[in-house]
């Protein structure tokens, strides 16, 4: 406890910084990959992370020393050959964009790393830290990174927000865009110079491997929150900035834990969660969902079992036994007993002494099911030609799905037919 | 499928860490084991969260690779000092350290580098793969749809591949380390592609190019002290560039030519 | 109008196909006649690829079953071949003319096992009943597009099949090689090998098919073309879309209900 109200009261400027500095550069990396990832170019900024690294080599051995804008400048400039080269690779050549992604991404990597061994060996004592482009150096941010941090996610979230319209417009319709005129070439520069910069900057906090992640993850796991583009970029950046602060806190309570791993970590457990339990999309839900349609579509075949008995007997309120039912319909018997008591709940049945019987609601719903299964059988015959003979097993699924507004379109459309194929009436409320 | 190859390179880390917790040692076999298992989990959580999650395949494959490659980064920072690999050799590894780790059996015979086994069992594992499943692989790759109709599993084929792909990966990780590892798995292939239309020749050339990236690599590396890994990288990347620019018939600049004689052939 | 085959060779029997839970085919119920060329028509996303491709099991059923030989799929796939859409696959996968016949014979040899002689001259034989011959040692890439569709047709014919599936033969190709090809086929069908094909020109329905197919979400005609393919027929088939039966298929998406219930068997 001790240690969280240290760490959060901020007032040790260390902290202060890795904090901020995490927070800035996770949400405007989750700001910017949510449009690589609506593009469907989530991976192009792996590439670039990988890519990088010999710029920031390069200019080293040509500056001499570490200062962080020309490293940046080196960096920014091979990122941006990378992205060029995977584009002309792939469309000038019968190599596919994957292939040119990982060619490129691994070629750059290896190029700077062999520069970077010779620099190491060169005995330039200034070198030492370069390898914090490797692994990143979250918990060592100190106040000079942190003024070129703020100074990159301003300008991305500046033009994120000059842009916001033309940018949705290029990652959902690119050829819509250039008809109405849309200077294309111009828009993906600025977003891939936008991505090179989020990744120079963020590439210092996480490392070249986890980079990606800062990219792609939040946007991923904001898309299962939300359908609307504004939301799912507040989203990404939330998630972004909360797993910086987590992480940078693990590394503050245990100090021999590494900040951008742990920053990954957390902001996949974000997204694993969104993937399974987000409503709407999620994984759960969905199965969910199928069970609860699977509940209803038995309770449903039970009150339309009994509607049958009553058509036959003549007598819609007499009380069944579950022998009786099971003759009408194939079930196993467990399953019939908790779709009876469901029912029986929400008061569609009575149940005296292990007898069944309709409540009026009951019978109306049963009622209701039969004259879907009958129209549909109808409908079938009508419109799609299926022979009689073949149409039950169709409208055994329909009836379970066609709303009140389809179900009133159906009876105009055949005009309220009194009987279906088999002859049998339909029964109107 | 180039950036699966990528995702597995990657993933395959803690499966590496976690055999070598297991087990306390180097043990090729129960590494090269683990390291399969974790490439096919791999494969089935991009495919799972592809599927059942509906989240578009690039991101499916960055989300599960960065995510298993930290685990794999934490790992060794949690158990540093039982785990006898570190994070720089993880990022490029160090094939100049190969000479001095020797084979040594119970009996005190030197058998020469350990690296140079494995490397030569999976090779051999892997020559064993392509000769025995060369068709089906052809075909799954070619026309799925056809291979399915004609009754073979695109999937089975598919899981095999990428546990070949692992172990092939896990082999070169001590040398080379886990990114570079993509550069030799990439770059050959893609550049016969260039150079060859012919299947058989293409993976013929992929593996004599993979030999002349070795050599001119090591002898770069050799030449200006820097890493072994990192050079073979480079030239893997040089001797692309060539095919790309002059490849007879697939090159730039054939194209371009071609594309300037043609008119005059018109006139 | 659905007219059922004599002694039929495909029998289809309430099929329901649905993508995503959608269904784009329903209640499709049909025979198909033995030693006939038989198209398939409709307009677009009618389901006309569809119903092949659930033939050949290469989209699960919802419902229904489908008999080939009066027997299952998995029996009987060393009778039968399948010729996907020609964009289906990369061309310029390093592949030569040779290597893509000879996979109409990986089925015979069984797994694991390598081409024999036979194999490379039954791959050859199919080559020259295309006029491809002296293209088996061609590069995939460098075929143009009439010479893609006949590679497949090879592939195929290679596969010594009795019952055969095309998806699209005759797009892009040009006017020559679409009559090399309907002479080819006729030649099968007349040698009593059953050829089924997706296609899309009108115009020549009448003259190619024997026995034809139309299709629009539902089955709305099936039988000898003379009989079939008439006005009425065609209006309904082209004639706009079953609004209904697209918005009940949207419920089911939605909803994610299963497009037939599975566990359940009824009595009444």
């Amino acid at each position: 406890m001790e240690t969280f109200i240290d760490f959060f009261s901020f007032t040790d400027p260390n902290v202060r910084y890795v904090v901020l500095g995490s927070i800035l550069i996770t949400a405007s990396s989750a700001i910017v990959g949510t449009f690589t990832f609506l593009k469907k170019k989530a991976l192009v900024g792996d590439a670039v992370a990988h890519a990088v690294l010999p710029g920031v080599c390069l200019s080293f051995i040509v500056y001499g020393e570490k200062n962080p804008l020309v490293l940046i400048i080196g960096a920014f400039i091979t990122g941006w050959l990378a992205l060029t080269l995977i584009d002309i690779i792939s469309s000038k050549s019968k190599i596919k964009e994957d292939t040119a992604i990982g060619l490129i991404l691994s070629v750059f990597f290896g190029v700077g790393i062999f520069l970077l061994t010779i620099i190491q060996k060169s005995g330039n004592a200034a070198q030492s830290g370069l390898d914090q482009f490797l692994f990143g150096k979250a918990a060592s941010l100190v106040g000079s990174d942190l003024v070129t941090f703020s100074l990159v996610s301003v300008i991305l979230l500046i033009a994120v927000y000059v842009f916001f319209k033309e940018f949705t417009l290029i990652a959902f319709d690119k050829d819509f865009a250039s008809t109405i005129g849309l200077p294309i070439k111009t828009m993906e520069l600025i977003l891939t110079t936008l991505t090179v910069l989020a990744v120079v900057v963020g590439i210092q906090a996480v490392g070249v491997v986890l980079m990606a992640a800062m990219l792609i993850t939040p946007a991923a796991a904001a898309r299962f929150w939300t359908e609307k583009i504004q939301v799912m970029i507040w989203l990404a950046a939330i998630f972004g900035a909360f797993s910086g602060l987590s992480g940078a806190y693990i590394s503050y309570v245990a100090p021999s834990m590494p900040t951008g791993p742990w920053i990954v970590i957390v902001i996949s457990t974000i997204a694993f969660f969104s993937f399974f339990f987000a409503p709407k999309r999620g994984i759960i839900i969905r199965y969910l969902t199928q069970k609860r349609i699977q509940r209803h579509i038995v309770d449903e075949n039970i009150l339309k079992a009994l509607y049958h008995l009553g058509e036959e007997e003549k007598n819609f309120f007499d009380e069944r036994t579950i022998e009786t039912i099971l003759s009408k319909r194939t079930l196993q018997k467990e399953v019939l007993l908790k779709s009876l008591r469901r029912l029986k709940r929400e008061g569609y049945l009575k149940n005296s002494n292990g007898y069944w019987s309709f409540t009026i609601e009951g019978k109306n719903r049963g009622q209701r099911v039969v004259k879907l299964h009958r129209l549909w059988e109808v409908y079938l015959t009508q419109y799609l030609r299926i022979a009689p003979d073949h149409v039950h097993d169709d409208a055994d699924t329909i009836e379970h799905v066609l709303t009140p507004e389809l179900e009133a379109r159906l009876e105009k459309l055949l005009n309220y037919p009194t009987t279906d194929p088999h002859e049998s009436e339909i029964p109107y409320a | 499928m180039a950036m699966v190859g990528d995702a597995i390179s990657h993933a395959v880390l803690p499966g590496i860490v976690l055999a070598f917790l297991i087990t306390g040692s180097r043990d090729s076999v129960t590494m090269l084991i683990g390291a399969g298992t974790i490439g096919v989990l791999t494969t089935f959580l991009i495919e799972f969260f592809h599927k059942k999650g509906k989240l578009q395949t690039d991101a499916s494959i960055g989300v599960t690779f960065t995510w298993l490659f930290a685990i794999g980064v934490i790992l060794i920072s949690v158990f540093a000092g039982k785990v006898d690999l570190d994070q720089d050799c993880v990022l490029y590894g160090e094939i100049a350290y190969v000479p001095i780790d020797l084979w040594i059996t119970k009996a005190g015979v030197v058998m020469g580098p350990r690296v140079l086994y494995i490397a030569g069992t999976v090779l051999l594992i892997i020559l064993a793969f392509i000769f025995i499943g060369y068709k089906e692989l052809f075909l799954t790759t070619f026309d799925p749809s056809f291979a399915t109709a004609i009754g073979i599993s695109t999937i089975t084929w598919h899981y095999l591949l990428m546990g070949a792909v692992s172990i092939t990966t896990v082999a070169s990780f001590e040398s080379v380390g886990a990114i570079l590892v993509v550069a030799f798995l990439i770059a050959p292939p893609a550049t016969a592609y260039l150079l060859t239309e012919n299947l058989v020749k293409m993976m013929i050339i992929s593996s004599i190019l993979g030999i002349l990236i070795s050599i001119s690599g090591y002898y770069l590396a050799a030449g200006t002290d820097g890493s072994i890994a990192g050079a073979m990288a480079a030239m893997s990347g040089v001797f692309f560039g060539l095919a790309f620019l002059f490849a007879p018939k697939e090159g730039y600049i054939f194209k371009i030519l071609k594309k300037q004689s043609a008119p005059t052939r018109l006139e | 109008m659905i007219i059922q085959a004599d002694d039929p060779i495909v029998e289809i029997h309430d099929l329901t196909v649905s993508y995503d839970k959608k269904p784009v085919l329903w209640g499709v119920d049909l025979t198909l006649p033995k030693g006939q060329l038989i198209g398939i028509i409709g307009p677009n996303g009618a389901g006309k690829s569809t119903l092949i491709k659930a033939i050949m099991g290469l989209i699960p059923n919802s419902s229904g079953y489908i008999k080939l030989f009066d027997d299952e799929l998995s029996n009987v796939r060393d009778r039968i071949s399948y010729v996907p859409q020609r964009e289906t696959v990369d061309w310029d996968f390093p592949a030569s003319v040779m290597d893509i016949v000879l996979m109409g014979r990986y089925g015979k040899l069984g797994i694991f096992k390598r081409p024999r002689k036979v194999d490379r001259e039954v791959a050859l034989d199919s080559l020259r009943k295309v006029d491809l011959e002296g293209y088996k040692d061609r590069q995939i890439s460098q075929l143009s597009g009439g010479q893609q569709q006949r590679v497949f047709l090879a592939r195929a014919l290679a596969q010594q099949a009795d019952l055969y599936f095309m998806d699209e033969p005759f797009a892009g190709v040009d006017a020559a090689t679409e009559k090399t090809i309907i002479k080819l086929l006729r030649e099968m069908t007349e040698r009593g090998n059953t050829v089924v094909v997706v296609h899309h020109d009108l115009q020549s329905v009448t003259q190619y098919f024997d026995w034809v197919l139309m299709l629009n979400m539902r089955l709305v005609a099936s039988g000898p073309t003379a009989e079939t393919f008439n006005t009425e027929m065609l209006q309904e088939t082209y004639g706009g879309k079953l609004t209904l039966l697209s918005e009940v298929g949207n419920l089911l998406k939605q909803g994610a209900f299963p497009s037939r219930e599975k566990n359940e068997q009824v009595k009444s």
